[in-house]
Formats: structure tokens, C-alpha cells, sequence
């Protein structure tokens, strides 16, 4: 499963991600299950809200980290989502 | 025997709230305690709102609503919409029996997550048989429905003897009522499972094939539907890690208020399960001695306590022990290094002599008549 860089992500209806307080950190709620995100997954789940493509979340977070190169791990990243049923594309 | 306060506690983070004993099924292999006809009272519904915000406070996010049939509470919708408020995930515990389409809209925009609708078996026959119940046409309604409102659908098949031989019907099932999830939970031998045990087990043959039949079925269906598999631990060599260790995560709260560090924890001796009327949640989780009385591994006998497996098990499910060998210290007897492993052998020899018996005795329905004369 790979991610189509044609088409918008978006972060799927049925979870539902979250900032828990007491644990400090943003969780993926799905039935009966939590996920626990560290920073960088949570940052990039944060932008797959239906309008931006793959290319446009990896530049949109290079510029807000000021960094380059972060692709690859993006990519990678949304793959494990998309296979997890995090995220989806239409 | 309580824990030292060397032991480090961390807050719960699943919380079960059982808001009735009061179900129209009558499922022979019911968690709820054989005694719960006792068990009357139920908690109003500020009790229930004061935990809640008092549980997830602590760092509780998922949240059962259980029973029992949850439905049977008329404040079911406001008690979601309070849990929604707090941030907590719901999950709606249901048997489908009274659920109608405006309930369901309702709970949704009340803030509900997720329901997860039980099926006894895959035809009507023996669905009906099982719940003692007429459910099976409306079982399968109300999942439709749960999907039509966009709801994550778990569908939940406890496996046992009588319905083991229809695990592919079963798969078939799930697949055409679109379920997101498929619980298929082999029966736990606790509460009414085990006065029934005997009709209930099946043989290591008839759960290794339906277990194959289940795992070929979730990698056909991997990315559509995920399936939680619940592991029968009579054919196990290594007991659960159950509750993920007492008073690490779990929290059951029951119909009359007893806090609970599991579910079934009502049955062992000794433990004075404390009341939410009486403490809050913190005080019961930090400080109390039920929710203490197994934290950490002080409490251990050999063979745990110098096993090297302790942390990965805990020495397996404290209720687990103390019915199958009377002592809730001892090592669960799945264990095959417990000294009463033999149990374990013995109680699957007399179920399949039950089975192969001219005359099987009758499943003992849950009910509150039967809890009465069981108690």
C-alpha cells in the first residue's frame, strides 16, 4: 500500500486523535485501542485534513521546522498510517 | 499482603463502566459474577457522572459503557454526552436488543465512538438458543444500522463448543455486515462460563482447526477488517498478562459502585473491594487494598516469584487461580510450570467426556432466577 502523491490525505473518521493531558502527549483512539504518538508522527497527522497532498505536508512541515530532506520519513511514515487505517485518500 | 509504596502506580487508562446487571439475554457464558442477583443497586446518574470526571482526571481516555445491557439505563445519552465533554473515547458494550434507529442517532450526536453488537452464532437457531432470547433478525438490523450512522462497527462472537463449527459462517457474517472490527473472543471459563464449563470447552482439535480457518481469514480480509483474537488460555502453556498487571491500567466500575481491578474480581476472598460512594476514584486507585493487594510481584509464590517470566505475565489472572485451585496467590494453572497445571487437563477431559455423554447436562441460562439458586 504507497500513498498516491496525486491526492489529498486526510485523517480517517473512524479514529480519532487527540492531546492527552496526562500522558503529555497526542494518542490515536480507535475501538477499544490508543495509539501513543511521539512529536513528529503527531505533527504530520495534524496536516492530513483532507486538503494537502503528500508533497504539499512534507514542505508545509519543512518550513515550519526550517529543514529540509524530510521526505523520506514522511513518506514513511504515511505509509504505516495508511496501512493502520489512520489516514485515507479518496 | 498489600503492596509496599516502593511499587510505582501509574493512573488508569481504560475504564469499564458496568451500568446494570439487568440484561433481557440470558448468555450461559456471562462475565458477570453467578451472584449478581444480589447485587441490586445501581449507581444514580450523578454517581456515574462523578466518576467519570474523576477517572479521566487521573489520565483515564477509553471508556466501556458495559452491563449487563448499558441500554437498560435511560441515562445512557447523558452520561455519553458527559463522557464526550471530558475527552473520552466511548465504547457502547451492547447486545443490539432494544436498540432502535432513533437510539442510535441519538448516542451519536450525544458523542458516542463506537458500538461493538454481539452475535451468539451465525444462524438464528442457535443465536436465539444461546442469548435465550429472540435477537438474531435484530442483531444484524442494528448492525446495518450502526454502519448506515457511520459508527466503527465491532461485531463480537464469543467462541465456544456449541458454535465453534461455524467459525467460517461466522467469517461469512462479519464480512456481509461490513463490520470495521471482529472480535472473536474464545469463552474465559469465569462466572457463568465456568459453572458451564464442561458444555462450553471445546477440544484442542476443534480450536486449532477453527483457529486456522481464522487466521487465513485475516489475511484475506487485512486492510478492510481487523480482527481481535482472543486466545482460549486452557491451550496455552503460558498464562495472559492479564488486566496488562493488576492496577497498572484497568478500572471496572459495577452496577452498584464497587470498584473493581478486574472485572471478575468481585469472586475472590478477602479483597473488600471499595465503594465509588464511599472514596474517590483517586484514593481507590492510589490507596486502597483491593486495588494494592497484587501490584508488583511481592505477592508472589514459586514458581513466580523467581520466574523470569513474572514480568512479562504477572503470574497470570488472580481470579483465574483462586477458581481453579482455590489460592489467589498461586501461579494461574495455565501455567505449565504451575504445581496445578493438572487442572487444566482435567477440566478438558471432563468436558469432552461431557460432550461424548449419552445424556449432557442442560446449560445453566443467566438469569436471575438461576443466580439465586447458585448463590
Amino acid at each position: 500500500m504507497s500513498i498516491n502523491p496525486d491526492k489529498t490525505i486526510k485523517f480517517s473518521p473512524m479514529h480519532r486523535l487527540q492531546w492527552e493531558e496526562a500522558q503529555q502527549k497526542n494518542v490515536i483512539l480507535y475501538p477499544e485501542g490508543m495509539v501513543e504518538l511521539n512529536q513528529s508522527s503527531a505533527e504530520i497527522l495534524k496536516l492530513c485534513d483532507g486538503t494537502r497532498t503528500l508533497g504539499e505536508i512534507v514542505s508545509d512541515l519543512e518550513q515550519k521546522f526550517a529543514t529540509a530532506g524530510l521526505a523520506d520519513d514522511i513518506t514513511a511514515f504515511l505509509e504505516v498510517a495508511l496501512k493502520n487505517g489512520w489516514i485515507q485518500q479518496n | 499482603m498489600a503492596g509496599s509504596n516502593k511499587i510505582n502506580i501509574t493512573p488508569p487508562r481504560w475504564l469499564l463502566a458496568e451500568l446494570t446487571y439487568a440484561c433481557p439475554l440470558q448468555c450461559p457464558y456471562c462475565a458477570n459474577p453467578i451472584d449478581y442477583a444480589k447485587h441490586q443497586s445501581e449507581l444514580d446518574t450523578e454517581d456515574w457522572k462523578r466518576v467519570l470526571t474523576q477517572a479521566r482526571k487521573m489520565g483515564a481516555v477509553q471508556l466501556g459503557f458495559s452491563g449487563g445491557e448499558p441500554l437498560t439505563r435511560n441515562d445512557l445519552p447523558e452520561l455519553v454526552k458527559h463522557a464526550r465533554g471530558l475527552g473520552y473515547y466511548s465504547n457502547l458494550i451492547t447486545s443490539g436488543y432494544g436498540l432502535t434507529e432513533e437510539k442510535i442517532v441519538q448516542l451519536k450526536e450525544s458523542g458516542l465512538d463506537h458500538i461493538q453488537v454481539s452475535i451468539q452464532a451465525s444462524t438464528q437457531e442457535l443465536n436465539d438458543h444461546l442469548a435465550g432470547t429472540e435477537s438474531f433478525q435484530h442483531k444484524k438490523e442494528v448492525a446495518h444500522l450502526v454502519k448506515k450512522h457511520g459508527y466503527p462497527m465491532v461485531l463480537c462472537v464469543v467462541i465456544h463448543r456449541e458454535n465453534i463449527h461455524q467459525m467460517p459462517q461466522i467469517l461469512e457474517m462479519a464480512e456481509e455486515l461490513g463490520a470495521d472490527y471482529l472480535e472473536l473472543a474464545n469463552t474465559q471459563y469465569y462466572g457463568w462460563a465456568h459453572a458451564n464449563r464442561d458444555l462450553l470447552l471445546p477440544t484442542k482439535e476443534q480450536f486449532e482447526q477453527a483457529e486456522q480457518i481464522a487466521q487465513a481469514f485475516k489475511e484475506k480480509v487485512a486492510g478492510k477488517m481487523k480482527i481481535y483474537y482472543v486466545v482460549p488460555d486452557f491451550y496455552e502453556d503460558r498464562p495472559k498478562a492479564c488486566m496488562n498487571g493488576w492496577g497498572t491500567t484497568f478500572l471496572t466500575i459495577a452496577p452498584d459502585g464497587a470498584a473493581l481491578p478486574c472485572h471478575s474480581a468481585r469472586e475472590l476472598p478477602g479483597l473488600d473491594c471499595p465503594n465509588v460512594k464511599d472514596y474517590s476514584i483517586e484514593q481507590i486507585w492510589n490507596e486502597s487494598k483491593a486495588f494494592n493487594f497484587f501490584r508488583g510481584f511481592e505477592w508472589m509464590k514459586e514458581p513466580c516469584s523467581s520466574c523470569d517470566e513474572k514480568e512479562k505475565d504477572f503470574g497470570g489472572c488472580r481470579c483465574q487461580a483462586y477458581l481453579l485451585s482455590g489460592d489467589m496467590y498461586a501461579a494461574d494453572p495455565v501455567c505449565s510450570k504451575s504445581p496445578n497445571h493438572h487442572v487444566i487437563q482435567e477440566a478438558i477431559d471432563s468436558a469432552k467426556a461431557s460432550a461424548l455423554a449419552d445424556n449432557e447436562k442442560p446449560l445453566i441460562f443467566r438469569n436471575s432466577k438461576n443466580s439465586r439458586l447458585l448463590s
